[in-house]
């Protein structure tokens, strides 16, 4: 069943149940550099594959970047 | 020696990353300021788009410490979340804290960042507070567990130097073990000597640096006062007097 879930703002349709099957269905890259965010928390890579998704979750998805 | 939570860096001038005209020149401003720590961000990006892998490739072969940021954020919650995930995707503790709660100066808010401050020592981070040169605020972020301090010269990316010499200085005298680092509105490399000279142990640029017609010049000269000012301080500079006093010896004058 589809999920509307918001990533970075913008809305995705997804059927992928858990944190790490949506960064797979996005295709982000399993090794890529980033870190992710659920409804304002913090996950951690090791906990991506067991944390669950629900419709309307905000994902945020971060990398590298210059900063000052 | 200035540890910064049990590490000498190699060099007391940190670079920010951000608003160089390209990589290469980033590149060439970190070796040519030989800096000691280079500051991080993190911002969002989207599947495919490969530019924050391709930074952090570029900071990798720079083989310099880094820093990370909470850069943007206004509230303690938002701060706690990018410090925690900064931390995973750089592999450091050290966080360059910053809350802020004015946007016309980017002024940091010192409640929530003593409060932020707690939470992410607490969870074992290093923290490095971007603070005002407030002394009742020094004193809480210490109390809070901090082991650096970074007070602004003046608001960030304005280049106008030490705006409140006057509170510097008192907070360098209150707090005389604590390493500080002067972050913010440096503007020309004799700003950042004074900062030295006043007894600061690092300062950090970006914008003086980044937004220079020569970054990797501009970079040099900085590591230059930044080295200058801080021989001066050990040095023990002498006592400023508000008369004139003869250099050349009176005794022994002609009378003419």
């Amino acid at each position: 069943m589809d999920m509307q879930i918001l990533v970075n703002d913008e809305h995705h349709d997804v059927t992928a149940a858990s944190l790490a099957a949506l960064l797979d269905e996005l295709g982000y890259d399993a090794t890529a550099r980033i870190a992710t965010a659920v409804d304002g928390c913090f996950v951690a890579a090791s906990r991506r594959a067991a944390h669950p998704l629900h419709d309307g979750a905000r994902v945020e998805i971060l990398a590298p970047m210059q900063g000052g | 020696m200035t540890l910064f939570y049990g590490t000498e860096l190699s060099s007391r001038l940190m670079l920010g990353t951000a608003q160089y005209p390209s990589p290469e020149i980033l590149a060439d401003a970190v070796r040519r300021a030989g800096a000691g720590v280079v500051t991080v961000s993190l911002r969002r990006e989207a599947a495919g788009t490969r530019a924050g892998q391709a930074f952090w490739a570029l900071i990798r072969e720079l083989d310099v410490p880094v820093l990370p940021n909470t850069a943007g954020c206004h509230t303690v919650r938002e701060a706690v979340t990018t410090a925690q995930m900064a931390r995973e995707v750089f592999g450091t503790d050290w966080i360059k804290l910053e809350v802020i709660g004015e946007s016309d100066t980017l002024q940091p808010d010192m409640f929530a960042l003593v409060e932020a401050a707690r939470i992410l020592t607490e969870d074992g981070f290093k923290v490095f507070p971007y603070m005002t040169e407030d002394l009742v605020g020094a004193e809480r972020l210490l109390r809070a567990g901090c082991e650096v301090l970074m007070p602004w010269g003046a608001p960030i990316g304005s280049g106008k130097g030490l705006n409140n010499l006057f509170g510097l200085r008192a907070l360098r005298a209150h707090f005389p073990d604590v390493p500080m680092v002067v972050d913010a509105g440096i503007g020309v490399p004799s700003h950042a000597a004074q900062a030295m000279e006043l007894g600061y142990d690092a300062v950090l640029i970006n914008t003086a640096v980044a937004k220079a017609g020569n970054p990797a010049e501009m970079a040099r000269a900085f590591a230059m006062a930044v080295e200058a000012g801080r021989m001066a301080y050990v040095a023990d500079p002498m006592e400023e007097r508000d008369m004139a006093v003869p250099s050349t010896p009176v005794i022994g004058q002609a009378v003419l």
